[in-house]
This record gives structure tokens, sequence and C-alpha cells, in this order.
């Protein structure tokens, strides 16, 4: 091949001996700070808690919860982090920029280590070897690396701005840095906010003169035809040609601006571990280890103990969590605490801790940390995890609606450390005094009614077909009620119901009387892990009286419980929910319900749809009902929590500026529906409390969806008769 | 200083009562025995005091249902020491007179400042523990007790009156207090110290041999009021004849 | 003749309570059945002067200390049976019955029998009737053998029996001298803090619910629950709506009451509201919803309008 010019160009910008060996000096330096802050945080991930099993590394098999453990497969993770799914899931714009720019940068920086290969190994080594020096960086190959990486500097560059932009000029509640919890002595997060911006603006910054550089040197060069391949470096030395930058104009300036692009870039790098700009690891590797099984089935205590009171009670994975999270505050925005107006956010939560553990940890981050006129909380050295770090009323405003790990783009997962925080208060005796009696009435009666266990099945009273015992008699479903839909007056009817529709259908259940306990779901995620044992201990020996293929429960919370936790405890039956059992009898055939013709909306219980991801089985009933279905904007994975779950429903919520379960309603009022469906009891309860506090009781009615199956069916038999 | 609580188990007054076939007492082979709720009380009281002063605080209590967790759930809240007196039917009814007699024979070997216990239980038929425990053991005793002041050798109580009053007096230790409310709401014990204490724990056991049972009040008949019937009596009139009628209601209670 | 009966006046503050009428107006009963004597035991003068008609013999007991010391009183109360010898002692189960019934009982080696809400005499012996179990049960028991004392729940018996106007035989007995031995000093008499309401510790509660429409018409009830001395409670919307403060919510998420009387105006009776006086002794509702299920939990109930109702009541009470 004849070679007229040989297509490469200087590295160096065509430095002197010396200007390489300050860039290496540099270099090292830069590598040197950036590895200690690295070790320094692996080592801190290392100092973590071993849960038991080491689970945390190791995917165990996950055949006992399948659909819900959402553990993938290595990877199916790598694909989760290349294509930034969690980041682009619940925010389309943001996510593609992101994308652009993770993309930009990872070929930027395949760029630089190609260039790195070539010149500092291949081309030392050649030299040291055979006195002469090789280099793959011309020809074909260099045309081909400045076209291709100048589409990532572009990517990056696209990207970049678009989030700059953002952070700038949007307004949302993501972004905005107010605390939810509001330390007494005020606090300040101006720091933050620099820390961001010396984030974002910095990568601009990098990109932008690197591009510069890139036009200056071809400019200088004086435009040989070869660098067209090199085509944004290209097209930015004509536009400098216009600008009036000629070519020995554009060597000076270049001499000076390449070393402000490699100071930065060199700052930048040591900067990483020391910064948000962390999460650009931490982050996929948290994605890559996570198990969002744990918020479905919260792990034991550490050994030996009640809960987490220390520094050295958290995983390695919770540790790597906190240093994951990058602000994004979707959490925030969308945790029904946060929006009722209660001292909890999620990200406040984790930010917290990430500063506690580095102050702890003697882990210093430059910016990007609250600064506190009085020293308190995470920011003073003296305090407790659980009470001063974070507060106590923080932890009991969660809900455990899981509406923040279902967002989080990092997968953190909130409600698993909280619940262990929890535990600590409960082992100090610290609650409510109403969650305390609750608490107490399921110790002794065995319901948080307090009512006598005798009184279970006393919703069955005026059916006129008397219910199986399960214990006496073989059937197929056992059917698990929970303390609601068993005591509850105006849920005993729905009860009944329900009951009606399953015998009408000749379904084979029964029920265990007296010996079913409250299942423990909502015992566990207060904290009262003794007592959530005991319950499970009662339970299975109640199962093991009794004869059954299946259970059902009415309760979603039951229905987590038993389905997630009680496997590990020996229960090996499968678990529906009734609205599953509506289902199952409508498109067996069972029975042929008329068409209702209702508009209706329906909302999602958290236990039901984010947990156990059934988003459509209730949604294929109602429509099977005939019945036209209004989404709420929050609906599915989104939807937005009632505010009964995790506990809450037994303490005090009198001081939320708004109930979630109003702000809920709301959300529904302006639909146009007659009917907002549930298939949960607690959200029966909570909900027909918020029509008539928004007032309108008489326009939006609150149905379970049993009674709406039942108004279709009921209907189909009088025709029959 | 040195506090005792005494504590009993009693019928749960969530459950169904249902009388034994002489009709004398309550079916006790079926209902569910719980610590009665103003023990509790005297028992948070006594670890009040603990926290404050610095007390050893020693729970006793008779032999009766499930007993062994009400003296498991103290330990677990704090208790220093927790002793079950043996030596009576667990399963028959135990009378105040009787029950202050055998914990005065356990009291004589016990030095003490002050014993707490609750105001008073859903069944003593025969009046209420307090009295009659100070009374054998002649030492100064109080009850509807809702505020107890310690110091060396004399106790600052101070008592609901009725209507809001509060009387206040000083009494000579050691004295013996019925107990109406804590200055908290009794602590929660979590089932997993319960457990912890169930497995370290001890009960120490001592028996009571009373000689001289004295004459117990005989109940001829135990039996359930006649039911009012289901849903409320309906006051009819003008809204003068019916505010007469509910002011005579509440009249009638003493109120007012 | 000897005194058969006597009724000990729980006269702690001067102001002598309706509880002691009730137990005159039955002491007379009993005594006239014993054909002996009634005797009423108060601390220091009578006062009202002209109204223990019903009594044969007055003893009022001098020199106690102003304010309550329990060993102060047992041993004054001590004094006075032991003069006075009776057959039955009739006290209410006050403080002053709870303090003192069992202790004076086993001082005097008497039975004794407590929550008592009637007693009749049956040949030569007492049948009496006492409320257990929170009232779930009824216990009748015989009392052959005498001293007795019977510790009388308030409300039992009629109060206008015992409020005869007339001048009983005084007799004045000086415990003055052997207070100094008692084990114990009264210190004072503190009038109840109004300030901090505490909804869970009074006998009788006004409360009021979303009915009620507005803050300005709370007042409303407010102004009956002061007349009748009672604490204001409501549900939880009033709460929510800031109309009232939080300690004074009923419910679930709010206090657990068992007052002995408790008044529901424009409350709906939801579970959880029920959950948390549903085991109140009377509960009596005004609701203008003949189906709202309050009534189903109500003593009594009534459809009046509460605005109709509740000035009436305010009226009736001060008047
Ligand atoms: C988790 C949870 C916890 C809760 N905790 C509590 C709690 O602790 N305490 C509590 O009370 N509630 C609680 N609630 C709320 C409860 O469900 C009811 O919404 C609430 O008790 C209703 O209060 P109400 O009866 O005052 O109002 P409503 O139900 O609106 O009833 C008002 C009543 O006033 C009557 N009325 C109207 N005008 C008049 C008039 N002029 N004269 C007479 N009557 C009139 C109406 O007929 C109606 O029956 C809780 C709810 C939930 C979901
Ligand atoms: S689980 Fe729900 S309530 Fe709890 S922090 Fe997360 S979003 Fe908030
Ligand atoms: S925890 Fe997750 S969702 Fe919340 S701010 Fe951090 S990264 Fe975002």
């Amino acid at each position: 091949m004849l070679v007229g010019v040989l297509e490469t160009r200087k590295i160096f910008g065509g430095e002197t001996e010396t200007a390489k060996m300050v860039f290496y000096l540099l270099a090292v330096v830069v590598l040197a700070i950036f590895f200690t802050g690295l070790v320094k945080r692996v080592i801190e991930y290392n100092h973590g808690r071993r849960p038991a099993s080491f689970s945390w590394l190791r995917r165990r098999d996950a055949r006992d919860i399948p659909e819900v453990s959402e553990r993938p497969k290595f990877a199916s993770s790598l694909v989760t982090i290349a294509a930034n799914k969690t980041v682009t899931k619940s925010r389309k714009k943001v996510g593609i920029s992101h994308l652009l720019l993770f993309w930009g940068f990872i070929g930027l920086f395949l760029a630089t280590s190609i260039l790195s290969l070539d010149y500092d190994i291949l081309g030392n080594a050649s030299r040291f070897i055979t006195g002469h020096t090789y280099s793959f960086f011309q020809g074909p190959f260099y045309l081909g690396y400045n076209a291709v990486f100048d589409l990532a500097g572009l990517a990056a560059l696209v990207g970049t701005v678009l989030l700059v932009y953002r952070r700038w000029f949007s307004r949302e509640i993501q972004l905005d840095y107010t605390r939810a919890q509001r330390p007494e002595g005020g606090y300040s997060r101006a720091k933050i906010v620099i820390g961001d911006q010396v984030f974002v603006v910095g990568l601009l910054l990098i990109l932008i003169t690197g591009i510069l550089i890139q036009g200056l040197r071809i400019d200088g060069e004086g435009f040989p035809s070869f660098e067209r391949w090199t085509w944004l470096g290209y097209l930015v030395g004509k536009g400098l040609v216009t600008l009036g930058v000629g070519s020995a104009g554009a060597r000076a300036i270049h001499a000076w601006l390449w070393w402000v692009h490699v100071g930065m870039a060199l700052a930048f790098v040591a900067y990483i571990p020391w910064s948000k700009a962390w999460h650009m690891l931490a982050s996929p590797t948290n994605l890559a280890v996570r198990d969002l099984a744990t918020t479905r089935r919260i792990p034991a205590p550490p050994e030996g103990k009640t809960g987490y009171d220390s520094i050295d009670d958290f995983t390695p994975r919770e540790l790597l969590g906190f240093d994951s999270c990058t602000k994004c505050g979707r959490c925030h925005a969308v945790c029904p605490a946060r929006t009722a107006g209660a001292p909890l956010s999620p990200r406040d939560f984790i930010l917290d801790l990430r500063q506690w553990v580095d102050r702890s940890r003697h882990i210093p981050l430059l910016l990007d940390t609250e600064t506190r006129p009085v020293a308190s909380g995470p920011l003073a050295g003296d305090g407790q995890l659980v009470g001063d770090v974070i507060v106590d009323k923080t932890l009991w405003s969660c809900t455990t609606c899981m509406a923040c790990v279902e967002i989080c783009p990092v997968g953190i997962e909130h409600v698993p450390t909280i619940v262990q925080l929890r535990r600590s208060l409960v082992d100090r005796g610290e609650m409510d005094p109403t969650l305390q009696s609750a608490l107490q009435n399921i110790a002794t009666q065995g319901n948080s009614f307090g009512k006598s266990a005798r009184m279970r099945a006393r919703w069955t009273k005026g059916l006129d077909f008397p219910i199986v015992d399960a214990r006496k008699e073989h059937v197929e479903y056992l059917w698990f009620l929970g303390d609601f839909a068993s005591f509850d007056e105006r849920l005993m009817s729905i009860s009944q119901t329900l009951a009606k529709v399953l015998n009408a259908s000749g379904v084979s259940f029964g029920i265990l009387f007296d010996d079913e306990r409250n299942a423990g779901n909502d015992v566990r995620r207060v904290g009262e892990e003794g007592l959530f044992e005991m319950l499970v201990e009662q339970n299975m020996e109640a199962f093991s009286k009794a004869s059954f293929d299946k259970i059902f429960t009415t309760d979603p919370h039951t229905f987590n419980t038993l389905r997630n936790e009680y496997p590990s405890f020996g229960l090996d039956k499968p678990v529906l929910h009734y609205s599953e059992l509506l289902a199952i009898l409508m498109f067996t055939e069972e029975v042929a319900p008329r068409s209702l013709g209702r508009r209706v909306t329906y909302h999602d219980p958290c236990y039901l749809g984010r947990y156990n991801r059934i988003f459509d089985t209730p949604r294929a009933v109602i429509a099977g009902l005939g019945c036209d279905l209004v989404e709420m904007p929050r609906h599915g994975a989104n939807s937005f929590c009632c505010g009964a779950g995790g506990g809450r429903i037994w303490m005090d919520d009198s001081y939320l500026e708004e109930r979630p379960s109003v702000n809920r309603i709301k959300e529904a009022q302006g639909l146009g529906v007659d009917y907002f469906v549930v298939a949960c009891p607690k959200d029966y309860a909570m909900f027909s409390d918020a029509v008539k506090t928004v007032g309108i009781e008489d326009s939006l009615k609150v149905i379970d969806i049993v009674e709406l199956f039942a108004e279709a069916t009921e209907a189909t038999e009088l025709v029959d008769v | 200083m040195r506090i005792v609580v005494a504590m009993r188990q009693l019928a749960d007054l969530v459950e169904e009562l249902e009388v034994n076939d002489e009709g004398t007492d309550i079916d006790r082979e079926f209902v569910k025995f719980v610590s009665n709720e103003w023990d509790e009380a005297a028992l948070e009281e006594a670890l009040t005091l603990k926290d404050e002063l610095g007390a050893t605080v020693t729970v006793v209590a008779l032999d009766e249902p499930d007993v062994d967790q009400t003296l498991y759930a103290a330990l677990a809240k704090g208790a220093d020491r927790v002793v079950k007196l043996t030596g009576n039917d667990p399963d028959t009814w135990v009378r105040s007179r009787e029950r202050a007699q055998r914990l005065a024979s356990f009291l004589a070997g016990e030095s003490f400042d002050l014993l707490l216990t609750g105001v008073q239980a859903a069944d003593d038929l025969d009046g209420q523990l307090a009295g009659i425990l100070g009374s054998l053991l002649e030492v100064p005793h109080a009850a509807v007790v809702v505020g107890v002041e310690g110091s060396d050798s004399k106790v600052r109580v101070i008592q609901e009156m009725g209507g809001g009053l509060l009387g206040v007096s000083e009494l000579d230790l050691p004295a013996v207090l019925g107990i109406q409310a804590a200055k908290q709401t009794p602590r929660y014990a979590p089932i997993s110290r319960i457990r912890q204490a169930m497995q370290t724990g001890e009960i120490s056991e001592h028996e009571v041999e009373l000689s001289d049972a004295s004459a117990q009040v005989k109940v001829r008949r135990l039996y359930p009021p006649e039911s009012t019937g289901a849903g409320a009596t309906m006051l009819k009139g003008s809204p003068k004849e019916v505010a007469a009628e509910i002011i005579e209601i509440i009249k009638s209670k003493g109120l007012v | 003749m000897s005194v058969d009966v006597l009724v000990i006046a729980e006269a702690v503050a001067g102001e002598v309570p309706d509880v002691t009428y009730e137990l005159l107006g039955k002491g007379r009963e009993l005594s006239d059945g014993f054909s002996g004597e009634l005797a009423l035991v108060l601390a220091g003068e009578p006062s009202p002067q002209n109204l223990f008609g019903a009594a044969d013999v007055l003893y009022s007991m001098s020199g106690m200390e102003a304010g309550y010391c329990a060993p102060q009183w047992e041993m004054s109360l001590g004094e006075v049976i032991r003069s006075a010898h009776p057959k039955v002692v009739l006290v209410s189960t006050g403080t002053v019955g709870i303090d003192l019934a069992g202790a004076l009982a086993t001082q005097f080696d008497g039975v004794l029998a407590s929550y008592v809400i009637d007693a009749v005499m049956e040949g030569g012996s007492l049948v009496v009737t006492s409320q257990l179990y929170g009232g779930k049960l009824l216990s009748e028991v015989e009392i052959d053998s005498f001293p007795a004392v019977l510790s009388v729940v308030p409300g039992s018996f009629a109060s206008d029996v015992g409020r005869v106007v007339g001048e009983p035989r005084r007799e004045v007995i000086d415990v003055g001298g052997s207070l100094s031995s008692a084990k114990g000093i009264a210190i004072e008499l503190r009038e109840p803090d109004s300030s901090g309401v505490d909804i869970t510790a009074a006998p009788l509660l006004v409360s009021v619910g979303r009915g009620i429409g507005s803050k300005e018409n709370v007042e409303l009830v407010a102004e009956l629950a002061e007349a009748m001395k009672a604490p204001l409670s409501a549900s939880r919307p009033v709460i929510d709506q800031g109309w009232l403060p939080k300690p004074h919510q009923v419910g679930k998420s709010g206090k657990k009451v068992k007052p002995t009387v408790y008044l529901a105006f424009g409350i709906s009776g939801a579970p959880e509201h029920l959950e948390g006086m549903r085991s109140a002794d009377v509960i009596i509702a005004c609701n203008t919803d003949a189906k709202a299920p309050i009534f189903e939990v109500a003593h009594y109930g009534t459809t009046l309008d509460l605005f109709d109702l509740v000035p009436e009541l305010t009226d009736q009470v001060g008047g």
C-alpha cells in the first residue's frame, strides 16, 4: 500500500520530554489519590456485617419466591446497567440524557485506555525489547478510532448539557433539597448543591475543552484531509477558523488549553472516590449485587442482637447502597410519608446514614455534605444511631409501601434498613401507645383488635350456610382472613359477601376459626421480630392441624408474608390472593357475571402490586365485570400508598399535614368514576374514611372488588331462577 | 429502696365468661388468664422508681394459670427477682383475704420498703388487696394512688379523691400502696426479651401453708345480668323532656 | 337501742357527696330490718346541718387534720366503730372505701363485700348482690355473721330517700389525741388541674363528632361540658379539623376511655371510634340519623338535633 502521509497524530500534542514527565508524575499522584479513596471505601464495605449466609453475594436459588424475587442473573444485571433501565424506567427524558452521558463517557474512557495501551504499554515494551517503537495508533485504525470516539464525545456532550440544563432550571420536587425532618438548630445543604454542580459542570468543561483541543490541533495542523474522519474536531476547527483563529493561533491556544483539559480530567479522577462521582462505580456495583427479595422478606436481626444500633450492623450491601445514592430524589418525590408532611424522606434517610458512616469511618467527603450550625444527628459524633442519627419519628413514619425501593435507579433497599432500625426502638420499648396496645393485643389475643380469639369467626353469623372448619374436614382452599376482615364491623359484611360468592360457585374452602392468628406481616415490619416469630409458630401449628391444598388470603399484607416469608419457616402450600381466586372463577367460567357497565378506578394495594407484582389479575376481573377502568395517574407499580402499611394503621397520624389516603382520593376525584375499587381490607377502612374527609362520599363510593363481583353475579342468579 | 410488687392473674375480660355448673364461680377451664391491668401499672411504677432512685424490684404472685408468663414478662421489663407462691389450688378462686394472708406469710420473711399492687381486680368480691394486706402487716397503706415519690424513710403518695381532687399525704415506710395509674403507661416487653427471660431467668418458688384460713364470703349464685337487649333505648319527647331524662340517667350514676 | 348500721360519709373536702345519701337511704332500710339504729360518721362538723335526718346518731370525728391521710382515717374510724359497735358498715367504692373497707373488716374480723349494688334483709341475714368482672357477672352472697362491711357502687340506690331533713343525736368523738401515733400525715388537697385534660380518668365525658359542623359550634358543647364539670372529648374528624387538640381524641388512634357515662353528640359510631369507648358503663348518643351505628352500642339514644338538645341540657344542668 502506498502511504503518502502517515495518518496519525502526536500524543501529548507534541509536547516536550519535560512536559511528559510532569504529566506522568501528575498521573501517578492522581491514581494514588484515587486508589486511596477506592481502597478506603472497599475496606469500609468489607467492614460490614456479613449476614449469616453471605446471601448478599451469592445468589441463592429463589424458587421459594419466584416472580417477585427479581434477583436477576448476572447477565441480566449487566443489561440493566448497560441500558440504564432503572434510570430510564420512570423518567424517560432524564434516563435518555443519562444514557447518552453514560455511554459517551464510557466511550471516551475506552478511547483514552486504547491510547494508553498503544503509547505507554506497546510503545515502551517494544522499545525495550526491540529497540524500535511500535504503534498501532495510525492508518485506518486511527481514522476509525477518531470517527467512533468523536461520536462518543458528542453523545456525552449532549447528555451532559441536558442534565446540566435540568439541574439549573428544573423546579421538580426531586431536586428540592429541603429536608423532610428539620433538625432543631437548622441546617444547610448548600455544599450538596455545589457538589452537584461541580460534578456535572466539571464533566461538561472537561468535554468542551477536550473537543476544543481536538479542533485546535487540526486547525493548527492545517486540516490534513484524513482528519475529516475526526469529524467533530474537524468541524470545530473549521468553526474556529471562521472565528478568526488561524493555524498559528490555534497552536498557541492548544499548547495551554491541552494542559487545562488534562489538568481537569486528572483532578476529576482524583476527586471521584471523595464525592458524589463515586456513584459512577458504586451504583452499577450495587445494581449488580442487589437482591430485591430482602424487602419482601425482611432479613433477620444481626446475630445475637435485636436490631441495628451500631455502625457495625450494616451489611456491605447496605453500605455500598448508601454510597450509590445519587440524590436523584425520585424516592423523595414518591414517598407517601414525605408527601404527607411526615419527617421522613427515603433520600434524606440514605444521605444521613451515608454522612454518618463517612464521618464515623473518617472518610472525608469534599463537597456533597450537609452542614449544620450546631452539629446534630448524623453530623454529631456522639449520637446514638437510632434516636439521634435517625430520629424515632422518621422511622415510625414509614408505611413500608416500597415505592422508594421500586423507583430507586441504583437499587437501594430502604425498607429493610428502616425495619432493622425500628427493631431497636421496639427493643427499647419506645413506641406510640396505640402501637403498643396493638402489639400487646396481638401477643395476648392474636389480633390487633384485642378481641377474644373465639370471636374471630363471628363474621360468619347470619350466613345461611355453614363455613367449613378446615381443622375437621379437608378443603381445597384454606381461607386466611386476617384481622381486619374478621373483626372490623364494616368489613365483616364484605367477608360474608366473599363467602357467599365462593359458596355459590361451589368452591371448596374452609377457615381456621379461633386458631387463626395475625399473620405478622406488619408486626414484623414494625420491628417486633420476637412477636412475629411467635405468630409464625402459632399459625404453622394451626396449619398443621388443618387439611388443605392451597391458601388464599383477604389481606394483601398477610398474602405477602405467607407467600414470601412463611416458606422459610416451613410453609409449602401455594398462596393466592382472593382477587386471583375471583379471576379463576371468572375465567374457568364457574360464574358468568353480567356486565355492570360502570366507570371505576382501581387502587393497587402496595403489598399486592409492588410487592407481589399482581397488577393485571384484579384489572382483568374488573374488565370481566363489564366495568370501564379509568386509571389514576399513579397506578400499577407506581401506585400511591393508602398510609396503613408497616403498622402505621396502629399509630397516631394526626401530625400529618394531609393523610396519604386523602391525597389519593383527591387523585381519583377528577376521574369521573362512580366507584373506587379496592382489594384490601385496610384500604377499605382508610379510603371510606378519606372520602368523608374530602366530603365526596356521595359521589365516589369505595367498594371492594368482591362486592363488585357479587353485584354482577347475584343478578345472574336471579335471571337464572 | 426495696420494692415488692404483688401481681396476679385474672380471667381475661375480653373473653366471654361462663359460670360453672354449681353456679358459684366462673368456669375456669376454658378462659384465658392474663395479668391484672392495675398490677401492670404497679409494676411500671416500681420500675420507674427503680430507674429514678435505684431500687430492687421483686415481683411476687400466687400460683395461678399462666402466671409464669407474667413473671417472665416482669423479668424482661426489668424486675430483679420473681417469686411464685405455691400451696394454693391454681384452679380455684382465691379471695382477697386469703390472697393477702398468703402474701403476708411470704412478706414476713422479706424486708421491704414499699409493696405495690394494683388498686383493684375485677373479681375482688371481698375487698381490695392493698387495704387488707396493709392491715394484716400492720403497716400504713393507701389505694387509688396515682403518684409515688419515695425518700429514705417516708413515701409521699398522691391519691385520686374523686371529682379530680387529689389527696397528698406522707406515709411511714414500709407501706402498702394500691396503684391506680403509673407515671407512664406500662412499658412494652418485646417478645424476644420475654423469651430470653424464659431461657435465662429464674422463677423462685416459695411454698405457703395457711394454717388458719379465715372464713370466706360464700357465693350463693354467680350469674350474668339480664341483658337489656341490643340497641339503645330511644328517648322520646321534646328537647326539654329528653334533656331532663338524660340528666336523670347521669344523676343516677352519682354524677353531675 | 344499739347502732346496727353505720354509714361512713366520705366528706374529705367538706362536701358530702351524693352517694352518702344513697347509703343513708339504704342504711335506714337495713337498720329497720335489724330494728336498730342508723348512724352516720363524719369528719368534722356536719354541713349542711340539717340534711341527715335519716340517721339516728351522728358521730363527728373531731381533731382531724385537714386533707386526707389513709392511716389517720383508718385509726379514727376504728375508734368510732369500737364505740358504736355496728353490725353493718356502709361505705362506697370511692377512694375512702377502697382504702379502708378491707382494712376495717380485717381489723374487726368481719366479712366484707365489695362492688355492692344491692343489699336486702332475708330473715336474720343479709343478701348482697355485687358486680364482678366489670359488670359482666353478678354475685349473690349471704352474710349471716357480723360485723359486715359493704362497699357500695355509687349510683346503686336512690339518694332522695336518704335526704331527710332532721337533726340526729350528736356524738363527738375526739380522735385528735391518738392521731400522732398514726403512721402518716396529710399534706394537702390539690384542686384538679384543668389545664391538662385527661379524658381517660373522668367518670363523665361529653364527646362531640363531625356532626357539630364547625369550630365555633364546638363552643356550644364545651359550655355543656363545663356545666357538667366533665372534660370534652371528640371523634377524629374534630381533631383533624383542628377544632380540638389531639389529647381529646377518643378511638383507635386516640385514647381508650371507660367513663361511667359517655355522652356522644353527632358521632356516627365508626368502628375506630367505638374501639375507644364501647366499654363505657352507660353510653348516651344523640344523632339525627336513626340508623347511625352508634345506636347499636349506646344504651340510650335520641334522634333530636344536637343543636336543640345541647343548649337545653346546659340550661337544665346549670339551673
Ligand atoms: C386507621 C384509622 C384510625 C382512626 N382512628 C379514629 C379514632 O381514633 N377516633 C375516631 O373517632 N375516629 C377514627 N377514625 C375515623 C373513623 O373511621 C370515622 O371517620 C370517624 O370516627 C367519624 O367521626 P364522626 O362520627 O364524628 O363523623 P361522621 O361519621 O361524619 O358522623 C357525623 C354524625 O353526626 C350526625 N349529625 C350531623 N348533624 C347532626 C346534628 N345536627 N345533630 C345530631 N347529629 C348530627 C350524622 O348523622 C353523623 O352520623 C379512624 C380511621 C382510620 C382509617
Ligand atoms: S417504603 Fe414508602 S413510606 Fe417508607 S420510605 Fe419508602 S416510600 Fe416512604
Ligand atoms: S435513594 Fe435512590 S431514589 Fe432515593 S435519591 Fe438516592 S438514588 Fe435516588
